[in-house]
């Protein structure tokens, strides 16, 4: 089982949280503009590492705020978490 | 019902070629999908020159990880018609391929609990003769007398109000599927060549001609993967970019006891599902662990969960101890539905996203890869399921027949 800090309410064990995927997906600017590729991209493509990894969890059982973490998905370690307003730490790789 | 003996085999199944420079066809990844893909290729297609590169040992991830559950009972056309051909080469394998697999088709039940599951399920059933597919709708009565050592209590916390059951479903025994498939490849002049990692793709432009691997270059004519949990690792080296997550999918086995259960059973709503191997362990697992990972377990509240519903079903379970857990990695798509044929890459085919349930279609997925990396078009049992479905937007939203929760 992880082992996730949640920004706001400290350490708590992983069945306290819902999974949300890969953070830092910005919804389209000119959705109107987006052809079917793009659309595709944007609903059905998700980066899928092995190693560190940007993804969205939510505190659903304590103060239910969605929040990011750096975890390595090939060891499981849980690197950080940090606010959605924070950028990724160490850059975007 | 009587615990079978496992079969006898030889020593030495298949030979161990040293990699030759150039090969017509190379298939990445010695699981049941990439044997079963180079045996249809070499007997359908008269294509031997073939190399199955493997960066473990043969059948060594995913296939020596499954449950071993075969069935064909999924709600659309397109899933019924592949898994249905799957299932109908099933019954013929064992002599063909002349190795007794413990192919036993016992059947499975996928119980309902709520009127919503009771409604998914008949209408499952229904769409299941309709494709020709044997699956009926039994009351609980029925589905008691089917698995007497199930319990359909009125008085459980998720009551059973009914399963579908699909009669010629069953198990195999999956180690010795793939020695079954890889001794035959073999004799056919198909190289397998295990503790071969392909590191990356010989590109002239934007065709595939070749794989990088720590063994050494390989040339090929075509290139498929089939390379389960990995294939978006791989298939980005190559530059192609898959729409698939990889999740952690755990599995268990008890210690060994009698003959106690005559069929496979599935819920999704209580989230297990069991059958019995032929030597005795009751085998279990439940859905994927929700977050994306490539370390081959997952959490333990997953496991204490599918032990929960176990036992609220089967409380002849009860003192049953756990023997082993392990884990896979499954490559899951947005529709639960698996990805094969062309990728943007000339010469360059992928086969993967079967997420929870490659096993069963390993012979159809032999079948109709074989055919793709043959003739360079799709069969028309895995035309639906091509990349272009993700930017079309004909995807085959499979979640509920997919019955594992992804």
């Amino acid at each position: 089982m992880l082992l996730i800090t949640c920004p706001w309410c400290g350490p708590r064990d992983e069945t306290e949280y819902h999974y949300g995927g890969q953070a830092h997906v910005p919804h389209p600017e000119n959705p109107g503009e987006l052809t079917d590729e793009q659309w595709a991209a944007y609903v059905f493509y998700r980066d899928n590492p092995k190693g560190p990894f940007a993804e969205r969890w939510m505190h659903s059982i304590g103060c239910r705020r969605w929040f990011n973490v750096l975890r390595d998905t090939a060891t499981h370690e849980v690197l950080t978490s940090y606010r959605l307003d924070e950028p990724r730490p160490g850059g975007n790789r | 019902m009587t615990a079978q003996p496992l079969p006898e085999h030889p020593d030495f199944l298949w030979r161990t070629p040293e990699p030759r420079s150039s090969y017509d066809v190379v298939i990445v990844g010695a699981g049941g999908h990439g044997l079963a893909t180079a045996y249809y290729l070499a007997k359908n297609h008269g294509i031997t020159n073939i190399a199955v590169l493997e960066k473990g040992w043969l059948a060594g991830g995913n296939m020596a990880r499954n449950t071993t559950i075969i069935r064909s009972n999924y709600l659309w056309d397109e899933s019924a018609a592949i898994y249905e051909h799957a299932l109908k080469l099933w019954e013929r394998l064992p002599e063909e391929l002349d190795y007794d697999f413990l192919f036993s088709q016992r059947g499975v039940l996928n119980l309902a609990h709520t009127l919503q599951d009771v409604r998914e399920g008949v209408r499952r059933a229904n769409a299941n003769r309709l494709n020709g597919v044997d699956a009926q709708w039994l009351e609980p009565d029925e589905v008691a007398k089917v698995c007497p050592i199930l319990n359909v209590s009125p008085r459980t916390r998720y009551p059973v109000l009914g399963a579908t059951f699909q009669p010629r479903a069953g198990i195999a025994k999956h180690d010795h599927v793939a020695w079954a498939l890889a001794r035959r490849a073999d004799e056919l002049g198909v190289d397998l060549i295990q503790g071969c990692e392909v590191t990356g793709f010989l590109k002239d432009g934007d065709r595939v001609v070749g794989v990088e691997t720590n063994r050494g270059r390989i040339h090929a004519g075509r290139v498929g993967l089939a390379a389960a949990g990995h294939s978006s690792v791989l298939a980005e080296r190559a530059g192609v970019r898959l729409p698939v997550q990889s999740h952690p999918l755990q599995a268990l086995v008890s210690e060994l006891h009698e003959p106690v259960h005559p069929t496979v059973v599935m819920s999704n709503h209580v989230h297990v599902y069991v059958s019995q191997a032929h030597k005795g362990e009751l085998v279990m697992g439940a859905g994927v662990d929700s977050y994306n990972g490539y370390g081959q377990r997952g959490s333990f509240h997953v496991i204490e969960r599918q032990m929960a519903a176990a036992v609220e079903l089967f409380p002849v379970f009860a003192r049953a101890h756990v023997l082993r857990t392990w884990g896979g990695i499954v490559d899951v798509t947005p529709d639960a539905s698996p990805i094969i044929g062309r990728t943007p890459v000339e010469n360059l085919y992928v086969n993967c996203g079967w997420g929870t349930g490659g096993f069963k279609a390993t012979p159809a997925v032999g079948w109709t890869f074989a055919h793709t990396l043959a003739t360079g078009e799709p069969h028309p049992l895995n035309a639906p399921f091509a990349l272009e479905r993700f930017t079309t937007g004909a995807l085959i939203d499979e979640h509920g027949a997919a019955a594992v929760a992804h």
